[in-house]
């Protein structure tokens, strides 16, 4: 005679009680491919109860400038990894000078990520500011850019120096992108 | 891959708890899963849960919190409320699917 073996019930440790983990993220490029690495990231350390914060700074700035966030763009200029979406062939460098294929490279890629069901940047910084996500501006950014706190999204909670990042990145994981 | 009783059904978890069987969740079931992870679901819980559970159904994937939010219509801050700290892993939980596995 069997009986069916019966395993005790397993509740899985979702771990809420022990996250002192904290994730600061410096988002210091504004061209459409760099800053998608830390909107990804802050993204899902969020999804895991993780206190998150990203430092935006130099041209990652445009990731939460209203007049920019909408229209980053994208070129493979410089960059001799740029192939066409599943060929060995590489895009010669001297195509992407030409006008208007900026704006050509850019709408490609925009679509690529459409089409992963992956949001816009601002859709995407929203989301992370919804999610608890902390969102810093870098004083010197601002000032160079002759920005203030106006031109920036709501969600951006303040304007701070490097010393203020310091301090609230202590015992925390920086990671620069 | 072992069985046990949930609100007095057998049904077969994997080793982190996690329902492998589709057709064997009920509601009983999730919310005695959802007791188990100290929340109490309310008309917000079951309609994330339902849309979770007929999206699965349709796409034969979890959705993530993103496809939740803008096509299960509750925002992500309430997400964030109904099920705190790892919504996307607690509400697949208590709704028997399996963890999303994208990465948005």
């Amino acid at each position: 005679m069997t009986t069916a073996k019966e395993a005790p019930s397993v509740i899985p440790d979702f771990g809420d009680d022990d996250t002192d983990r904290k994730i600061c993220f410096i988002a210091s490029k504004g061209t459409l491919d760099m800053v998608y690495p830390s909107l990804v990231m802050a993204n899902a350390a969020l999804g895991e109860g993780i206190e998150t914060h990203i430092f935006f700074t130099f041209w990652g700035m445009d990731i939460i400038t209203k007049k920019h966030m909408e229209d980053l763009q994208f070129t493979w200029l410089g960059n001799t990894a740029m192939h066409p979406p599943g060929k060995k062939m590489h895009m010669p460098q001297g195509l992407a000078g030409l006008p208007f294929m900026t704006g050509m490279a850019t709408k490609m890629m925009k679509k690529q990520i459409a089409d992963l069901d992956v949001p816009e940047v601002p859709e995407f910084v929203q989301m992370i500011a919804d999610a608890g996500g902390h969102l810093w501006a870098c004083k010197m950014s601002v000032d160079m850019m002759g920005l203030t706190k106006d031109d920036m999204i709501d969600e951006v909670e303040d304007i701070i120096s490097a010393t203020d990042f310091i301090e609230l990145s202590d015992g925390a994981q920086v990671i620069f992108t | 891959m072992a069985v046990t009783t949930i609100a007095g059904s057998e049904v077969q978890v994997d080793d982190e708890g996690f329902m492998t069987e589709y057709d064997e969740w009920n509601e009983e079931i999730a919310a005695a899963l959802a007791a188990n992870i100290g929340i109490e679901l309310g008309d917000s819980h079951w309609q994330v849960i339902k849309f979770l559970r007929e999206d699965y159904k349709e796409q034969g994937e979890t959705p993530m919190l993103r496809r939740v939010s803008n096509v299960g219509g509750v925002s992500t801050k309430e997400l964030f409320q109904l099920f705190p700290k790892k919504p996307a892993k607690k509400m697949s939980y208590i709704a028997g699917v399996p963890k999303p596995q994208g990465c948005v």
